[in-house]
């Protein structure tokens, strides 16, 4: 037994009962289709089924409320909501799928890849919250430009709307269909396709899966300047489509700068290829900009390209505890100024986070046991120079104790400890999906202000549910997370709409980075004047004149019908 | 009752290994390193001894390059009393890092000497016993549980063997080596790597030990295991048969 292969079996037991030197969390995979689901599941697809029902799934399935459309189906009208965006009415102008499409997209794509099996049905109607669900018939599975061109050029013309989907992963009801659109998955569409090590620039299909580029561009000696919980199972198209922040935003900046250029397919087929690799080019309108973020609404990204910064060799993460958050503010400031360059983190979560993952995410470690602190902040520096910004950081916490900024603190000692600390913060989400039901807010507030509405939250909830608050406070991001054993209009009308009032009234965004979806459809005036909803809609309009892409998301019915 | 510990600076156990091109060894250039896991918890189990009162001092001993002071650091930080750094720059192997531990036991004393099983950079698993040899002391390989009695000072040592677990009790002073799941090290925290600046470390040469380090190993090439051949799937059970039949030969 002696000279067994060590490093196996110190994996092995180590991320069995104590996970402790697990890397970074990742939700379960999902792929699209092949999710499993709890053998008690009797999830429809019909997209009546839950009509105001609510059912908990045992173990870690959760809550499922309906999203639920109103439409023809089968000759018989049907009353569709979801009980979180309110009554959505299906488009009667849209087709209802027929047997010839099946038999038309079924020429394109071949008969593997277009999916009316009805257990991975489910799983691409269902989000990863387990709160929306649609109705979907079919799901096509593209391997190329040319296919998701002529998969649209065939809905447009016969206006059957679609859903482009990622990898599920989003958090507002963006990917998955609403009644019956058609889900066009990136899945297949996984190729790297060239990387420049003298300019760090990657170029790949969307379908790639966020961490598999992270562990290519590793092996190249590169880092990928978005990461995120969902890595491992999220995909470049999706984050790139979601204009996705991340726990590195604050280092590297957005997917606006990020990505340098990338290649769409308009709702009519039509290929635009802006998939440029130059870091600069003001030749006319930038118009690789509207793909970021506009949540699969004005074209399907197909291809895209990154630029990413070489990989640095020293990496250092401390996990602290302040007693209050004007003390985190004011860490936050001396990080800026002292860490200066090196800072590449700096995630900050509440004591109730902390309680939450301690009891319900698997493998989790309190690193400072000795007692429970108010706040917890996850600080991480990047560097090229190892001794020099461990002592830089080690003096930066000794000055910040003594001020008392930091009441206790531990710095990772090697990767295994740091990637627990990180295994704490990324694990929130899931977590808070193991606790039950939860109402999730992504707010970008000034960071002065940012926790005040968490403590308002909690006097105005009082003890009907728990409020968790986390997230990229070095970006001003606060998630803000409403966990209950299940969901109850009587909490929801009690959150809403006083969160989105009081955000708009401090001049915040009511989605920081998760987008609208169909969540926060109806509410993109908190954040943004008539004059630009309406832009909006021109755009939109212009791009997609059928309205087939992403139907009754993003824009408000008020201006997309 | 002093307590030696040994702890290795290696390639962090996270970092992916990559092999030089000249085949000579592994990359080490712009490589994390940390403590050996094995030692971390070699260390952990030192200071759960002296936490219960059963030992007075912790020392920690490390061999290698100036660098290794960062590791003897890290073991302050968890609560080592002070630090020994034998400066060497070159590859040690086990039979010479069991010398350079006898000299110091000579110097030190210890009542117990604690040691990680293996060094997951080499994966010898060789040093613990060879210095058990070179003293003469008893040992308890593979630790799993340690209980230390002082009145009788006997240590009894729970050891993973293959159909299970042995129990040895052994005469102190004795070598014990540790394995994984001993116990779980604990976190640096900020106020511990702030004392431990100001801990003592004592540096020596081999030769102030008394110690001739000649290597009678020389390592002719280091290469990657081969690259694992992707899966695939078969689509019936007669296909499988047909493969395990034909193509695996194992049916
Ligand atoms: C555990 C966890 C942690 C998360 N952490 C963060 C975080 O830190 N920061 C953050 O910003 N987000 C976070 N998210 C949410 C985040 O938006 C998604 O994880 C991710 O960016 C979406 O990628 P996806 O491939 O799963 O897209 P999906 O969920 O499949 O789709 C998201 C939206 O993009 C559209 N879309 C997907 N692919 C394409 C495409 N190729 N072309 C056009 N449209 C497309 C969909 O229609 C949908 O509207 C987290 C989610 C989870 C579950």
């Amino acid at each position: 037994m002696v000279n067994w292969n060590w490093k196996a079996t110190f994996r092995l037991i180590k991320r069995s009962p104590n996970l402790f030197l697990e890397r970074r969390c990742t939700p379960p995979a999902v792929v699209p289709g092949f999710r499993g689901f709890s053998s008690g599941s009797t999830a429809k697809s019909q997209c009546n089924t839950f009509h105001g029902t609510k059912r908990i799934f045992p173990v870690s399935d959760y809550v499922e409320t309906a999203g639920i459309c109103i439409g023809m189906q089968g000759g018989v009208q049907r009353q569709c909501y979801s009980s979180l965006a309110g009554l959505v009415n299906r488009n009667p102008r849209f087709s209802t799928l027929n047997d010839e499409d099946i038999r038309y997209f079924e020429g394109i794509l071949g008969n593997k890849n277009v999916i009316q099996d009805e257990e991975r049905l489910i799983a691409a109607n269902t989000d990863w919250m387990h709160k929306y669900k649609g109705s979907s018939k079919l799901l096509l599975l593209p391997q190329s430009t040319d296919e998701v061109s002529q998969i649209l050029k065939y809905c447009n013309s016969r206006c059957l709307a679609v859903v482009p989907q990622g990898g599920n992963t989003g958090l507002v009801g963006g990917s998955v269909p609403v009644c019956d659109e058609v889900i066009i998955n990136l899945s297949l569409m996984n190729k790297i396709l060239s990387f420049d090590k003298v300019s760090g620039i990657l170029v790949c299909e969307a379908g790639c899966i966020l961490e598999n580029i992270i562990t290519f561009l590793d092996n190249e000696g590169f880092v990928m300047p978005l990461d995120l919980g969902a890595k491992g199972s999220c995909q470049i198209g999706g984050n790139v489509s979601t204009n996705a922040g991340g726990l590195r935003l604050l280092r590297y900046g957005s997917l606006h700068g990020n990505v340098l250029g990338l290649e769409a397919v308009l709702a009519n087929g039509t290929v635009i290829d802006m998939l440029k690799t130059l870091r600069k080019d003001n030749t006319g309108y930038d118009l690789k900009h509207l793909f970021i973020g506009s949540e699969g609404s004005l074209g399907i990204v197909t291809k895209v390209s990154i630029l990413t910064p070489p990989k640095l060799s020293s990496v250092n993460a401390a996990f602290l505890a302040c007693k209050d958050y004007i003390s985190i503010q004011k860490l936050l400031q001396e990080a800026k100024r002292r860490l200066g360059e090196i800072l590449s983190a700096f995630e900050f979560l509440d004591g109730q986070s902390m309680n939450l993952v301690l009891n319900h995410l698997e493998g989790a470690r309190n690193p400072l046991p000795a007692s429970m602190h108010n706040f917890y902040v996850l600080i991480e520096t990047t560097g090229s120079d190892e001794s020099f910004d461990k002592q830089k950081l080690e003096a930066f916490l000794l000055h910040s104790m003594e001020n008392e900024l930091i009441s206790d603190g531990v710095l990772a000692q090697d990767i295994n400890q740091a990637s627990s600390f990180w295994h704490l913060r990324e694990g929130i989400p899931e977590a808070l999906m193991r606790a039950g039901a939860v109402y999730k807010y992504d707010l970008s507030i000034t960071v002065e202000k940012l926790y005040d509405l968490a403590e308002e939250m909690r006097t105005r909830l009082g003890n009907v549910a728990n409020v968790v608050a986390y997230g990229h406070l070095g970006d001003g991001n606060l998630h803000l997370n409403i966990s209950a054993p299940q969901y109850d209009d009587k909490v929801l009308s009690q959150i809403e709409p006083y969160v989105y009032e009081w955000t708009s009234k401090h001049r915040g965004s009511i989605s920081a980075e998760h987008g609208l979806g169909l969540m926060k459809a109806n509410k993109i005036f908190y954040s943004q004047s008539h004059e630009t909803v309406q832009l909006m809609a021109s755009i939109k309009n212009l791009l997609d004149p059928n309205k087939i892409l992403n139907p009754y998301k993003v824009l408000p019915d008020s201006v997309s019908s | 009752m002093k307590i030696m510990v040994a702890i290795k600076r290696v390639i962090d156990y996270a970092v992916k290994i990559r092999v030089k091109p000249d085949k000579t060894g592994v990359e080490t250039q712009n490589v994390k390193m940390s403590m050996n896991p094995f030692c971390e918890i070699a260390l952990e189990e030192a200071l759960r001894i002296k936490e219960a009162k059963l030992a007075s001092e912790v020392v920690a001993v490390s061999m290698g390059p100036s660098q290794s002071v960062d590791t003897l650091r890290t073991g302050l930080a968890m609560g080592a009393d002070r630090g020994i750094h034998v400066e060497f720059n070159q590859t040690l192997y086990p039979l010479s890092v069991a010398k350079i531990l006898r000299a110091l036991v000579e110097v030190e004393k210890p009542g117990l000497l604690l040691l990680g099983k293996q060094a997951i950079d080499d994966d010898c698993n060789q040093t613990g016993q060879m210095i058990a040899g070179l003293l003469n002391w008893p040992q308890g390989t593979f630790a799993s549980k340690v209980i230390l009695d002082k009145e009788k000072q006997v240590a009894t040592v729970d050891r993973e063997v293959d159909d299970g677990i042995e129990t040895l009790s052994l005469n102190l002073p004795a070598v014990i080596t540790t394995d994984l799941r001993l116990n779980q090290p604990r976190y640096a925290t900020l106020p511990n790597i702030m004392k431990a600046k100001s801990k003592p470390i004592k540096k020596f040469t081999p030769q102030e030990l008394n110690v001739e380090i000649k290597s009678d190993l020389e390592v002719v090439q280091v290469t990657e295991p081969p690259k694992r051949k992707a899966g695939i799937l078969v689509s019936s059970v007669d296909e499988l048969i047909d493969k395990l039949k034909n193509e695996a030969n194992v049916i």
